[in-house]
């Protein structure tokens, strides 16, 4: 297909298209139970950003980290502290220091990347979790000197206008996101986004054709930090509504490295589906056991159930389908649209 | 010196679970990252065993058993369909196997913590106290002798017995190795088998100490720097980073931790260990890694 715009062909921009209206026009009037503004849109679309930010480390540039939630944490504490003390600064802003804050974090604890891989770069991002965690847990100007340990976020105010429904929270995370992941997916196109293929399949191969593995590898992880780090404000500021350290431990890294394993390493989208499915599959699960079983499973059961569950399809993806759910997906959609031309 | 005998001891405590890393790494290449669950899996089956009233030889018997069995099921339906895929696919397969374990257990036995009493106290040998003035706990102290044993009988099995030739050929290349005759799948079952038996020792020197709950995962974390400081493939290895890494936690616990409100426990060993890296990429005693285009 020629393409008709930038890079992008006719159906590229229809699609677009026709999820912008869906997300912007339809969800916001159509949808009026707020359970589903709050508990599922809102933390799907956080989660889905933080997972872009994770799959640009790990599914694009080929890093193997583990500390998307320690990134996170320093986001949405940096986003509350900013608002806090600095006096008249819009939202958006202190959106975008923050997950600048997070870039220099990620930046730092990219470091170790320069000079080891695979597994050994895992346990050093590790070390970005326990620590961005452990400090902001410590020191108690970051959280304000609040003894109780959990803090109210503030309200969200654009333009003097407060964003306090469900409805109008979604569509400020809708917008950021929006934005944020055009922005992702056209990085990944461009120099950078080739450049990190090239260090993903071969580092010492990309060195020698001129890639600087320095620059490259330490953009992807400011990159991902900066979208984790937006990510984890939105996810505070309009579903926890609080910030508390506990929320942002390594259960939620490992959660965010589920969602770019079993969506697809290497798809934008995959991020995308991966945090839906693992989203919303607990969701399903108790909804099965609440309404077929009628609370006769014990919920540990339940939640043990989700566990193997998530286990199970991560050796099954990484057997029959490396490239997880996206690459499923496509794979369907190819398969029937075969069938039809018959 | 107490702080530092206490600290070297508490990590042989490390040592226990890193071993189980190294030993799987050592035949396969592969990091398990599922060995903290097995650790929680093995142990969490014993004491549920001994809960119905089984004794204590005849669990521990049992549990060997059903790691046996979990060592067999893997490399049927996680490493033999994986054979030959990158390292960082057996990673994240090993992930979601670690996650498998864990949902098992907890399915099976719940959550609630449970005691584990192997009759040694967590509680300092009064002959050593009163003589040497040090005051060191019982448990360390079998923990640091049980981890000594198994680190000479592992050793001696690696280096004499036509097993661990096989063991040591088939990590070096699996393809060449099993062209040559040497049966892949017995090999794997040994060394998944042996990982589980060293995962319930482990588990049962933390449960002693810590209670059989869920928080055995998180510490199984803290055996990464351990392995990152002694070198992924080494067995002596895994015992000095232990006692590093024991070390100078609680070093620096107790000297440096107090000005910064405490607990720096939690990441002072992964930032040791990221020094380390720095310095000595392949750890200690671990093999130079050469990478080619």
């Amino acid at each position: 297909m020629k393409p008709v715009f930038m890079t992008y062909t006719k159906k590229d921009i229809i699609n677009f298209i026709v999820l912008m209206v869906l997300g912007f026009l339809i969800i916001p009037n159509v949808v009026t139970n707020n359970y589903w503004f709050t508990s599922i849109l809102i933390p799907w679309l956080c989660l889905a950003l933080a997972s872009v930010g994770q799959q640009i480390v790990m599914g694009y540039a080929g890093q193997l980290a583990l500390g998307a939630a320690g990134f996170m944490a320093a986001g949405a504490f940096a986003c509350f502290n900013l608002i806090l003390r600095v006096p008249d600064l819009p939202f958006f802003g202190a959106l975008t220091l923050s997950g600048l804050v997070a870039a220099a974090f990620g930046i730092l604890f990219g470091l170790p990347s320069l000079r080891v891989r695979g597994i050994y770069l895992m346990v050093a991002t590790l070390a970005s979790q326990f620590f961005i965690v452990w400090m902001i847990d410590k020191f108690g100007w970051f959280k304000n000197y609040d003894s109780s340990g959990i803090i109210t976020a503030q309200n969200i105010i654009i333009m003097g206008k407060p964003y306090t429904s469900p409805v109008s929270m979604y569509l400020v995370v809708a917008f950021v996101v929006t934005i944020l992941t055009l922005l992702a997916m056209n990085m990944v196109r461009g120099s950078s986004g080739r450049n990190w293929m090239a260090v993903r399949d071969m580092d010492i191969a990309a060195e020698s054709m001129g890639v600087s593995l320095l620059k490259s590898k330490l953009e992807a992880f400011a990159i991902s930090a900066f979208y984790c780090g937006v990510a984890g404000a939105l996810f505070a500021f309009t579903y926890l509504k609080s910030l508390e350290p506990v929320a942002f431990d390594i259960k939620l890294s490992f959660k965010i490295l589920f969602m770019v394993i079993l969506g697809g390493l290497g798809t934008i989208n995959g991020a995308f589906i991966g945090a839906g499915f693992i989203l919303l599959f607990p969701v399903l699960l108790n909804f099965i056991g609440n309404n077929v079983f009628h609370g006769t499973i014990d919920a540990t059961i339940i939640s043990s159930i989700e566990q193997i569950v998530f286990g199970v399809l991560m050796i099954v993806f990484m057997i029959y389908e490396p490239l997880g759910m996206a690459k499923l997906w496509e794979t369907i959609k190819i398969k029937i649209s075969s069938k039809f031309k018959k | 010196m107490e702080v530092l005998v206490g600290g070297l001891l508490s990590g042989t405590m490390y040592s226990l679970v890193a071993l189980g890393f190294v030993l799987i790494y050592k035949a396969s290449s592969t990091f398990n990252f599922a060995q903290g669950a097995m650790v929680f899996f093995a142990v969490l089956g014993f004491v549920g065993l001994m809960e119905f009233g089984i004794p204590f030889s005849v669990a521990f018997f049992l549990t060997i058993i059903v790691m046996i069995f979990v060592g067999l099921a893997t490399e049927r339906f996680v490493l033999r369909p994986l054979m030959n895929q990158s390292e960082d696919t057996l990673l994240m397969a090993t992930i979601g196997l670690g996650f498998v374990l864990e949902g098992l257990a907890q399915a099976v036995w719940g959550v609630e913590v449970r005691r584990l009493d192997l009759g040694i106290k967590d509680s300092p040998i009064p002959w050593i106290a009163d003589n040497l003035k040090l005051f060191i706990s019982a448990l360390d102290l079998t923990a640091g002798l049980v981890a000594a044993v198994m680190i000479v009988g592992l050793t001696l099995l690696f280096k004499y017995t036509k097993i661990g030739l096989g063991l040591r050929a088939v990590a070096d290349d699996a393809g060449a190795a099993s062209s040559i005759g040497i049966p892949l799948k017995h090999i794997m079952l040994l060394v998944w088998s042996a990982a589980g038996v060293v995962a319930l020792v482990a588990g049962m020197m933390w449960g002693a100490r810590a209670g059989v709950q869920f928080a055995l995962i998180d510490l199984a974390l803290k055996a990464l720097p351990v392995l990152i400081i002694g070198g992924f493939s080494s067995i002596p290895g895994a015992i000095i980073g232990g006692l590093i890494i024991g070390a100078v936690e609680k070093v620096l616990e107790v000297y440096i931790g107090p000005f910064f409100g405490g607990a720096i426990e939690g990441w002072a060993p992964y930032v040791l260990a990221i020094f380390f890296l720095l310095y000595r990429p392949e750890g200690l005693f671990g093999e130079k890694i050469i990478r080619r285009v």
